[in-house]
């Protein structure tokens, strides 16, 4: 047994280290915040530039051939920089579905653009009737010779404003039982018929609900079999469940133990020495390991061979539900202040456990809410049957 | 990263499942309740080698490391062992790393056959050891007092109490038979590093407690029906259940790192014996409240195996104390750690 990630991949998160003290400048950051963007071209370009947009991929697309766990080391900096990530998140994800099922015709359109960092691609599986019950999606798709014509609504569509395409999960076959009839498309934004409505949410992210009238796709952007649909998105769910966890958690305890270190109580003593305040600091931090400890796991089995599945919905039912946890608990230990909001110049190490607390309310739900990660594991984990 | 024993450590797992599967199935933890201590099954452990392991050759022992320790540690609270292993290990280790005369000579009589010699996780108040597991019968204690590492052998001193979690413990009055081993600043070092190694193999202790309890959970949810449906394709049941069984693989994982880091990551190694015990109590807790409520009145019935478990998850590590005490000592060590970085 060995907990070390190897050298190379200590070696690649220093690189990781590096790239980010040049690029994730506080212009960077501020525009994050400000816009509720997380997607940066200039930093998405610079990142492109130097190989590193996707590291796990083969060198003949443009990737480094890292394996799972360097490609891991490398995410959790990101990840715990706090660096704008969901624009190549969604982009690589599509373009590793196009990869494997795509035609060739659409690996050479697609591939090399988006890991060049020229185009992102973003998701549109949910709707405003559907969530969690992906295969439910009513927007149709109808054919009209070469074309498909497509007409309905997609929710959460994250950076529609700045991508490219979006993947789009449509249904072709109302006859057919709902997972039966959904195709998947690679829709063109940038056409008419398309609206984007901007979606503020509860942590300040920006994202959009997307409508589509008479909206036209090839049919050479089809991905996947027609009415094949429900398969390729099996493969995607697969890909959205594995990744960095714990990230944001680091960030929060190292905050709160700052503050720790350097504030003092109403009597003058030091709040590091409170066991009340160590007792919350080291539940979190013994959680933060356990996260990181699970997402490694996912890493490991995909280096060993394997394919992560129960192992992924731990890994993100526990992170997300553990940061849910302590930003609360972390408001709490602030006291009164912790309600000072994060745009507010008094707050405490910048609003971190404010915003936390309301960021993490998000992470618990997208990418497969904690319900449906629990269903993944009773069922196929521990053996438990399915609801009848 | 490697997640998977190594030959060596795979043979060790192996040979202990196949002891404790054959010696220790539930019928014994049974009958060695109320007292909580199997004398035949100890020596048995014994015999296997589970107190030798604990020390280096020179002293008499296998060399085992922590993390070898761990895997036993595991099978151990998966199978309730009733002995007292955790705390003998602990003890012959801080013998061993003691040195000098006084301490070399109680490691030979801890290790001798028929003798046992057990250790206190907290220093005497009051004049008195309070709770010392396997107190009540350990021939020996060895325990820590001011900057002194001290040994009393047991004649009439302790007082067996009786407890939540059917263990061997007792309250052990010190007097004036008590004999130094060990003093200086260096003893409380060795002091604190037994007990972060109590606190490692516990929380591997515990990962068997609650992976064995999410097992009997899961069996019981499978095959009883109620509205005529098994009560497991109930989510109000199926989610609590894979909410314990993430706890206790995470659980499992910073527990062998923290038993991996007592050898391979000496700076961080007392923080994570630390959390992973505070994690590892909070998570068999959770698997063996959940597992037991989900049996419904079964549950509650001592014929049920589940409340054997129930009550030993939240016992045993309580004896060190509850966790967040855990968890605020390994958040003393990390901020001391990054006040000397800064």
């Amino acid at each position: 047994m060995d907990f070390r990630l190897g050298e190379r991949s200590d070696a690649f998160r220093d690189e990781a280290r590096r790239f980010l003290d040049e690029h994730l400048t506080t212009d960077v950051r501020e525009r994050m915040h400000t816009t509720g963007v997380h997607h940066n071209w200039d930093f998405h370009k610079a990142r492109a530039e130097q190989g590193l947009l996707a590291p796990g991929w083969p060198e003949e697309f443009g990737g480094q051939g890292r394996d799972a766990l360097e490609v891991l080391a490398f995410a959790e900096e990101f990840q715990s920089a706090g660096a704008p990530t969901y624009g190549v998140g969604t982009t690589l994800m599509v373009a590793n579905i196009i990869r494997h099922v795509g035609t060739e015709e659409q690996q050479r359109l697609i591939l090399p653009q988006a890991l060049s960092g020229e185009i992102i691609i973003v998701l549109g599986f949910t709707e405003p009737e559907s969530g969690s019950d992906v295969a439910a999606a009513q927007t149709r798709a109808v054919r009209d010779g070469d074309q498909w014509i497509i007409n309905g609504q997609k929710m959460f569509t994250t950076n529609a404003q700045e991508a490219d395409y979006v993947f789009l999960l449509a249904r072709t076959n109302p006859e057919l039982p709902k997972h039966k009839g959904l195709t998947t498309f690679l829709v063109p934004l940038r056409q008419p018929g398309v609206e984007i409505q901007p979606v503020f949410t509860l942590s300040g992210e920006r994202t959009n609900l997307t409508f589509y009238s008479d909206v036209r796709v090839d049919d050479s952007l089809r991905i996947g079999e027609v009415d094949g649909g429900w398969h390729v998105m099996t493969v995607s769910l697969t890909f959205e469940r594995s990744g960095p966890q714990g990230g944001d958690s680091l960030r929060l305890l190292h905050a709160m133990e700052q503050w720790a270190m350097a504030s003092v109580d109403e009597e003058g003593r030091p709040r590091s020495e409170d066991p009340a305040v160590q007792a919350r600091l080291g539940r979190a931090a013994a959680e933060n390991e356990v996260a990181i400890l699970l997402a490694r796991r996912c890493a490991w089995i995909q280096n060993s061979g394997g394919l992560p599945g129960v192992e992924g919905s731990m890994a993100k039912l526990f992170a997300s539900e553990a940061l849910t946890r302590q930003s609360a608990d972390f408001v709490d230990m602030l006291g009164p202040d912790g309600v000072r909001g994060d745009a507010d110049p008094t707050a405490i190490a910048g609003g971190i456990a404010e915003y936390a607390l309301r960021f993490a309310m998000g992470t618990t739900i997208y990418g497969g809410t904690s319900e449906v990660q629990r269903n993944i594991i009773a069922q196929r984990g521990l053996g438990l049957p399915r609801p009848s | 990263m490697d997640l998977n024993p190594s030959e060596e450590q795979q043979q060790l797992i192996d040979t202990f499942t196949a002891f404790y599967t054959k010696e220790c199935p539930i019928e014994r933890v049974r009958g060695a309740e109320p007292s909580g201590h199997d004398a035949d099954l100890w020596a048995r452990l014994r015999a296997m080698g589970a107190l030798d392991m604990a020390v280096d050759e020179q002293s008499g022992g296998w060399g085992g490391s922590l993390l070898d320790l761990a895997l036993v540690a595991e099978l151990h609270g998966r199978h309730l062992g009733p002995a007292p292993l955790i705390e003998g290990q602990v003890a012959v280790r801080l013998l061993a790393r003691a040195g000098g005369s006084a301490a070399t000579e109680a490691l030979s009589r801890a290790l001798t056959d028929g003798r046992f010699t057990t250790v206190a996780l907290h220093p005497p108040s009051h004049g008195a050891l309070a709770l010392v597991p396997a107190g009540a019968i350990a021939d020996e204690v060895v325990f820590f007092q001011g900057d002194r590492l001290m040994s009393l052998e047991i004649a009439d001193q302790a007082r067996p109490v009786s407890n939540l979690g059917s263990m061997p413990v007792a309250d052990i009055a010190i007097d004036a038979s008590a004999v130094e081993l060990l003093s200086g600043p260096r003893t409380g070092l060795l002091f604190e590093q037994a007990r972060d190694e109590w606190l490692a193999l516990m929380a591997n202790a515990l990962v068997g407690i609650g992976s064995r309890s999410i097992e009997l959970g899961v069996e019981y949810a499978k095959e009883r029906h109620a509205f005529g449906v098994p009560i497991g394709s109930f989510q109000a049941v199926a989610h609590g259940l894979a909410n314990a069984a993430t706890a206790v693989d995470g659980g499992q994982l910073i527990a062998r790192e923290a038993a991996w880091a007592a050898d391979e990551d000496a700076a961080r190694a007392p923080q994570l014996a630390a959390h992973s015990c505070g994690f590892c109590s909070d998570a068999a807790r959770e698997a063996s409240y959940r597992s037991l409520h989900y049996h419904g009145g079964y549950g509650f019935m001592l014929e049920f195996d589940i409340q054997l478990y129930f009550r030993r998850a939240k016992a045993w590590p309580a004896l060190f104390g509850e966790p967040s005490a855990m968890y605020a000592r390994g958040a003393a060590g990390r901020l001391s750690m990054s006040r000397t970085d800064g």
